[in-house]
């Protein structure tokens, strides 16, 4: 596979990294020498194969449905770059 | 006193020859004297540490001790400690102060042992030289000009150089036994869902386990009986009887079969590795443990696998660092878009940024069947490898790590050259299998070899009893790095 530098810009929006027109031609050399690796599973016969999400095949426990936690808003705030009214302060979304 | 085991110190401790605050100072003392040297921690807070250790002298005075109350302990800056920061190597949480306490660390305050802070680490616990964290890279007790392996290199040249008697790592795809081979301690990774992973902060969930770092595999054991259980706040914790890690130390390993993958003693394994590896087997024969050669086929296989896995699920769970609710945030931005677009190029390292995009390029549309879904059929596979060869034999033994340490900057400039140095250890995470590595000799520049033991699923116990009856025997766990030696405490 060959990825492009339009890969890179694509991928960048997509995990909300900005990379800059200067870093993209590096950041695509990088990554094409880690899918260089990961190619090599492509030629692998896997068919028939369970895919294996996790190191112990168990299922997901329930619990009851009641409160198990405290409001702590306050004290998880304060570590907050900003906040206002016990809100998390972000830029405006909607006009 | 810095050479002592665990138990020795809560001997120490019961018979009054020493109080926890005096441990506690004389480590902090060693921790400030190393650190311009070594870099092993990014935290320490003398305040903080010798409070606990005042509460745990008081604990010992009311004749309430445990094998681990007064004992200083280190944890790596990946698991958050209330009041403590906890920044995980990364510029995106320098000003992160936990607002609990991880799971480990409740059971670890709860048995009356005390933080002697937050060690260094790999961004994220994405690397295995240390040389990736934002608090520049750390160093081998052994060798300064030497990387001390990762992504716990901090808790491992910690426990090597004796500022601490043991330290948390966690282990992703070899992070705590890697550097517990390249400084010449004692690591162990355990079964999957055997420790909790609550605050403890994620990088790849489905292969993270928190693991103990110490001088010897009694001291492991130790570890493991506070370390191991069930936790409701984990939906991956399982729930099992509670066990004594240190019950079968002391059993005769003689008629243990040990399986030696053919895979593991091929083409890539440097010879010094390999000689010490030899050795320890033909000491471990004499012991009377047998061997039988075992073949793991897809070892090959799990790096490239582990490196669509681990960068999937990390470009997500790394989604939650954005700048809204704590950590960095861009000081210029003129939409929200914008603010976590910077905040995380801003905040997260070249490496981490290299995880999160190829982790987001094989679950975007049209990719993920192609890499995600084969990479989990792999998966299998490799788990399927051990399975087999779990048949034929009790243990699974090998080198941790193909070369000893190598120079700081040696690998910088190729990571895909660092990945494939995981390739004894990756396998193990992805089955979910327990891991641990143990000292067995100095290769080339006398920097340290580690003897890999793999175990089927919950065998911690066994495992722990060769590497106990291997230390009976050997003398490689005690040896010290010269600089470790250097018995001058200073205040700072």
């Amino acid at each position: 596979m060959s990825l492009s530098e339009n890969d890179v810009r694509r991928i960048a929006n997509l995990a909300r990294l900005d990379v800059t027109e200067s870093e993209v031609q590096d950041v695509l050399a990088q990554l094409q020498n880690i899918f260089s690796l990961i190619e090599q599973l492509q030629s692998v016969d896997t068919r028939g194969v369970e895919p294996m999400s996790h190191g112990q095949d168990v299922g997901l426990r329930l619990r009851d449905d009641r409160v198990t936690e405290t409001d702590q808003r306050s004290l998880f705030q304060s570590i907050a770059p900003q906040v206002e009214a016990g809100l998390y302060l972000v830029p405006k979304v909607l006009e | 006193m810095i050479n002592s085991t665990l138990s020795e110190l809560a001997r120490a401790l019961a018979q009054k020859s020493i109080s926890s605050v005096e441990l506690a100072e004389l480590f902090l003392g060693r921790a400030r004297r190393f650190d311009a040297e070594l870099n092993a921690f990014i935290t320490i807070d003398s305040d903080a540490t010798l409070a606990q250790a005042r509460d745990a002298d008081a604990k010992i005075a009311r004749g309430e001790a445990q094998p681990l109350t007064g004992i200083p302990i280190a944890l790596k800056d990946i698991f958050c400690a209330k009041g403590w920061l906890t920044t995980c190597g990364s510029k995106i949480l320098h000003n992160f102060v936990a607002p609990y306490d991880a799971h480990v660390v409740e059971k670890l305050a709860a048995a009356g042992a005390v933080n002697l802070g937050k060690t260094n680490l790999d961004e994220f616990a994405m690397g295995s030289s240390t040389e990736n964290s934002f608090f520049g890279p750390t160093r081998n007790p052994w060798d300064v000009a030497a990387v001390p392996g990762g992504s716990s290199g901090g808790s491992a040249a910690a426990v090597a150089a004796r500022i601490a008697p043991a330290a948390l790592g966690t282990d992703t795809g070899g992070s705590v036994r890697q550097p517990a081979a390249l400084c010449g301690v004692s690591g162990l990774k355990p079964t999957y869902g055997l420790v909790s992973r609550y605050g403890m902060v994620a990088y790849a969930s489905s292969l993270d386990q928190c693991g103990p770092l110490a001088k010897s595999a009694h001291d492991l054991a130790l570890l493991m009986n506070v370390l191991a259980g069930f936790d409701a706040r984990d939906s991956t914790s399982l729930e099992r009887p509670v066990e004594d890690y240190t019950r079968n130390l002391d059993r005769s390993i003689s008629g243990l079969c040990i399986g030696l993958p053919k895979e593991y003693f091929a083409e890539g394994l440097a010879s010094d590795v390999g000689r010490s590896v030899e050795n320890a087997l033909t000491e471990l024969k004499k012991l009377g443990c047998t061997t039988v050669e075992v073949t793991l086929p897809n070892t090959g296989l799990s790096v490239p696998a582990y490196y669509v896995l681990a960068p999937a699920e990390a470009s997500s769970n790394l989604a939650r660092y954005d700048g809204s609710r704590y950590g960095h945030r861009a000081a210029e931005y003129s939409d929200l878009r914008e603010m976590y677009m910077k905040s995380r190029a801003e905040g997260f390292g070249a490496e981490v940024k290299r995880r999160i995009l190829v982790g987001t390029y094989v679950l975007s549309h049209g990719y993920y069947d192609a890499y995600y879904l084969q990479a989990q059929k792999i998966r299998r596979l490799i788990a399927q490898d051990f399975a087999e060869a779990f048949k034929t034999c009790d243990l699974i033994l090998g080198p941790t790590s193909p070369t000893v340490a190598f120079d700081l900057g040696a690998k910088t400039a190729d990571p895909v050259q660092m990945y494939l140095d995981d390739i004894y250890t990756i396998s193990v995470n992805l089955a979910g299998l327990p891991g641990m590595s143990i000292p067995c000799g100095f290769g080339d520049k006398q920097r340290p070899v580690g003897l890999q033991i793999i175990g089927n699923y919950f065998d911690e116990a066994r495992m722990l009893n060769l590497a106990h009856q291997f230390q009976t025997s050997t003398d490689w766990h005690l040896r010290m790095p010269k600089l470790a030696e250097d018995d001058r405490t200073q205040a700072a």
